[in-house]
């Protein structure tokens, strides 16, 4: 479980996060939607420690990562996979050495071993017999799915992923939408999905958080989201076509 | 009135100046301090540290070659146009081309050169991988992103660099010898005799001192500029731009420093 209490950030005095506090359930997908520059990738830069919090703070199962010396930092970070929204694939290595990285970094697996672990990670997200390609010879979708690839390479318990669908085509972000929810309920990870795709919300969502102007606008459940109150979500929904 | 308002609005100037250059230069030994903490796999950083040597060291090597050979050449025909005189031996041609090669021409020129090869790579690869979000990824991954870019390319330097101010003194000395003949105002045997009798241990230990010095400089101010890169492809330009200026720079002035401490 993740928990934020009161996290709040500013930039040059400006404050972006305006005491963001919710929690976030083990083994199910936690949506963050709200329009674009409303503060949502800000509030997961600070979830990863990307960026530093101005006040407030962020609890791994109860580990206060905003208090943590960096080393310890480093050691919840193993933990932690996450897909980033130009997926952030390092581009001078092959699609093999990408989802291998972490495991030559952080464990003692023979290269055998960590060759069976990557085809069984491509194989998780239907991407096997590309391991010697570059990521700049495959597509924008594919190189998502090589991003959620390397993502569970290590046994993580929190995946976070900004805007997972952003350039994707409708096929495609169904695709990647439902290799999310499959992860999440096969590892039994914290998943936590920035998005403003509401179809995504409704596909795969259970606990939704909507973030506006830096506020936490409204927490609740999927089925809940139509029978809202709140007038800027309603708008929201609205604007997505899925009132 | 006027005066004192222009005085007051340079002393803010120079205030203000003076702060950006300490709050980026204290960013820098913040950097460099960042870097040294334990490696997540020694045997990853060794690969990167051996994939660098090769990436600065031999992949530097052929503008060293053809560098070094023409300093030497121009050097020659230049001290034989100033020293026409019956009273000066012609192995004092040799002598003045070697010490100036060894002492000056060959650290430092070469590093400069080595600033806009080395230096703008090193800044555009790490800038760039900046603004494409990798080294987040690294960060969120628990690697010390610091540390496993930079470090390795700054070894590779501190290795490489001397050897390659190594290979340049040699070659001056070749391009002198070979402009030497060709034009017929020494022979090589002079040459030879003018360099053998004024080279000194020392000279060689003082280059050697200043190419471990450019080389810090040229790997650690590109890292630094590379990692601080903040936007988009521009200002992978222009922090790739500040690397070769700022280390040329810095070449320059710790050039004097040296020459004022070890001579």
């Amino acid at each position: 479980m993740i928990e934020l209490k009161d996290v709040r950030k500013s930039f040059n005095g400006e404050e972006v996060l305006k005491g963001i506090s919710t929690k976030f359930e083990t083994g199910k997908v936690n949506l963050v939607i709200g329009s674009s520059g409303h503060g949502k990738s800000v509030m997961m830069k600070c979830m990863v420690g990307l960026l530093t919090p101005t006040s407030g703070n962020v609890f791994y199962d109860d580990r206060d990562f905003t208090n943590l010396e960096y080393s310890k930092v480093r050691e919840v970070r193993k933990e932690i996979g996450m897909l980033f929204q130009g997926t952030a694939l390092f581009d001078s290595l092959t699609i093999e050495e990408n989802v291998e990285f972490t495991l030559k970094m952080f464990t003692k697996m023979s290269k055998a071993e960590r060759r069976d672990r990557v085809d069984f990670c491509l194989e998780q997200v239907d991407m096997p017999g590309i391991n010697d390609k570059y990521p700049s010879e495959i597509s924008g979708g594919m190189q998502k799915r090589v991003g959620i690839a390397r993502a569970i390479a290590l046994d993580i318990k929190y995946l976070l992923c900004d805007e997972p669908n952003s350039g994707l085509d409708p096929v495609t972000s169904r695709l990647i939408d439902e290799l999310l929810q499959s992860i999440t309920e096969e590892f039994n990870i914290t998943t936590i999905i920035n998005t403003h795709d509401m179809k995504t919300v409704f596909d795969i969502g259970d606990d939704v958080i909507f973030i506006y102007q830096g506020y936490n606008g409204w927490t609740g459940k999927v089925k809940d989201i139509k029978h809202s109150d709140n007038e800027t979500l309603k708008r929201f929904i609205q604007a997505s076509q899925f009132d | 009135m006027d005066y004192l308002t222009w005085a007051s609005k340079i002393d803010v100037c120079i205030f203000t100046a003076e702060m950006t250059f300490f709050t980026h230069f204290g960013s820098y030994l913040l950097f460099i301090k960042g870097m040294f903490s334990k490696p997540e796999k020694l045997s990853v950083y060794i690969d990167r540290t051996i994939t660098e040597m090769n990436n600065i060291g031999v992949g530097s090597l052929s503008i060293v070659v053809i560098i070094a050979i023409f300093q030497g050449a121009v050097t020659t025909l230049q001290i034989a146009y100033q020293l026409i005189s019956p009273l000066i031996s012609k192995p004092v041609i040799g002598s003045i081309v070697s010490d100036s090669s060894m002492l000056e021409l060959a650290p430092t020129i070469t590093c400069l050169v080595l600033a806009g090869k080395v230096g703008s790579h090193i800044a555009s690869e790490i800038g760039t991988m900046r603004v494409s979000e990798q080294i987040d990824a690294l960060e969120v991954m628990g690697i010390n992103s610091s540390g496993y870019l930079a470090l390795p390319k700054i070894i590779a330097g501190l290795i490489m660099i001397p050897a390659l101010v190594i290979i340049s003194i040699f070659l001056s000395n070749v391009g002198g010898i070979i402009a030497g003949e060709a034009s017929g105002i020494l022979t090589s045997q002079e040459y030879l005799q003018g360099a053998r009798e004024s080279f000194l241990p020392y000279n060689l230990f003082f280059a050697l001192v200043k190419a471990v010095t450019y080389a810090f400089i040229i790997t650690t101010v590109s890292s630094f500029q590379g990692y601080t890169t903040n936007g988009g492809a521009l200002e992978v330009g222009a922090s790739s731009t500040k690397a070769v200026v700022y280390s040329a720079v810095a070449i320059l002035f710790s050039d004097y420093l040296l020459a004022q401490l070890m001579l």
